[in-house]
């Protein structure tokens, strides 16, 4: 909608890829849960856009980094199990074949890794 | 982030803190049912409705409501009247704070550096570079959005639209002119 060429609107739609959604309900949720307030979790993200990319570009990065700190900090999640779902994530995406929905029981080493 | 996504959904299903279906369905609500056009309907209707504008003014978090548009954090909102000599400016210095229930979520230049600071800085050069040029005696105030406030503006009704209905009128506001870095179109 804005014209301008110094503000660009990036983005036409309201989340430029998937997780960006995921990651945005994941939160509101996680709040409307009351597993936090709205000012803990804007405190948090706002720590994490110090120093974000002039364009805005990494915004859900960011958003998706204070969402892990701020679960970490009220015990939800241990960084340690955040980083083992994350690989075995990655390596159930990589074992999915393309079109096909991706499980966390496609990752290869399944259980025994998590 | 795709795969560090789904871990953390997987943790937060499998403790129970959140619901799958749930999720998916704010995730449309978001991406379908809330956006821009449910605040050009505030503002048609404050400028059609002097009645309904000083309500805006009193209480705009109760007035907002009474059409259906309500925060998911319980957040307050104000309404900002743009006047001869007055235009407001909303930002958020912190992070990205925003009406979502009347404005869907922001743009990317609203959670961009270089918009939260600058914005608060020299706000008549950002104005400028949004082609929003004002008189040298219009003062502009910049509003700070929090967790807890959020803001609504309400811009000037453009001339010659006596004869128009709410939803003609609901059609000239632009989102840009809610938030202030823009003026409702002129009527075609």
């Amino acid at each position: 909608m804005s014209q301008s060429e110094y503000w660009p609107d990036l983005q036409e739609a309201t989340f430029a890829e998937p997780w960006q959604a995921q990651v945005f309900a994941l939160t509101v949720k996680l709040n409307e849960g009351g597993i936090f307030s709205w000012s803990e979790w804007s405190e948090a993200l706002g720590k994490e856009l110090a120093g974000a990319a002039q364009d805005g570009s990494d915004y859900y990065e960011r958003w998706l980094l204070a969402l892990d700190g701020l679960l970490v900090r009220k015990h939800v999640a241990t960084p340690a199990q955040i980083q083992d779902l994350t690989e075995a994530w990655q390596r159930a995406a990589e074992a999915t074949p393309h079109g096909k929905p991706i499980l966390l029981e496609n990752d290869p080493l399944g259980e025994a890794s998590r | 982030m795709a795969a560090r996504t789904r871990a953390l959904e997987t943790i937060l299903v499998g403790k129970g803190l959140v619901d799958p279906a749930a999720v998916d369905a704010l995730i449309e609500t978001y991406e379908t049912r809330v956006g821009p056009r449910n605040g050009a309907r505030v503002v048609a209707k404050a400028w059609m409705d002097p009645s309904f504008a000083q309500w805006l003014r009193s209480d705009a978090t109760a007035a907002i409501a009474s059409l259906g548009y309500s925060g998911r954090q319980g957040e307050h909102m104000r309404a900002l009247f743009n006047g001869d000599g007055v235009h407001n400016l909303v930002v958020c210095t912190l992070c990205s704070c925003y009406p979502w229930s009347v404005l869907g979520l922001p743009p990317v230049w609203y959670k961009s550096p270089p918009y939260r600071s600058r914005a608060v800085i020299d706000p008549r050069r950002v104005l400028g570079e949004f082609g929003v040029v004002l008189p040298a005696e219009t003062r502009i105030e910049v509003w700070d959005s929090t967790a807890e406030l959020r803001y609504l503006v309400i811009p000037q009704r453009p001339p010659n639209t006596d004869d128009l209905d709410e939803e003609q009128l609901a059609a000239l506001v632009t989102r840009d002119s809610m938030i202030g870095t823009g003026f409702p179109r002129a009527r075609p």
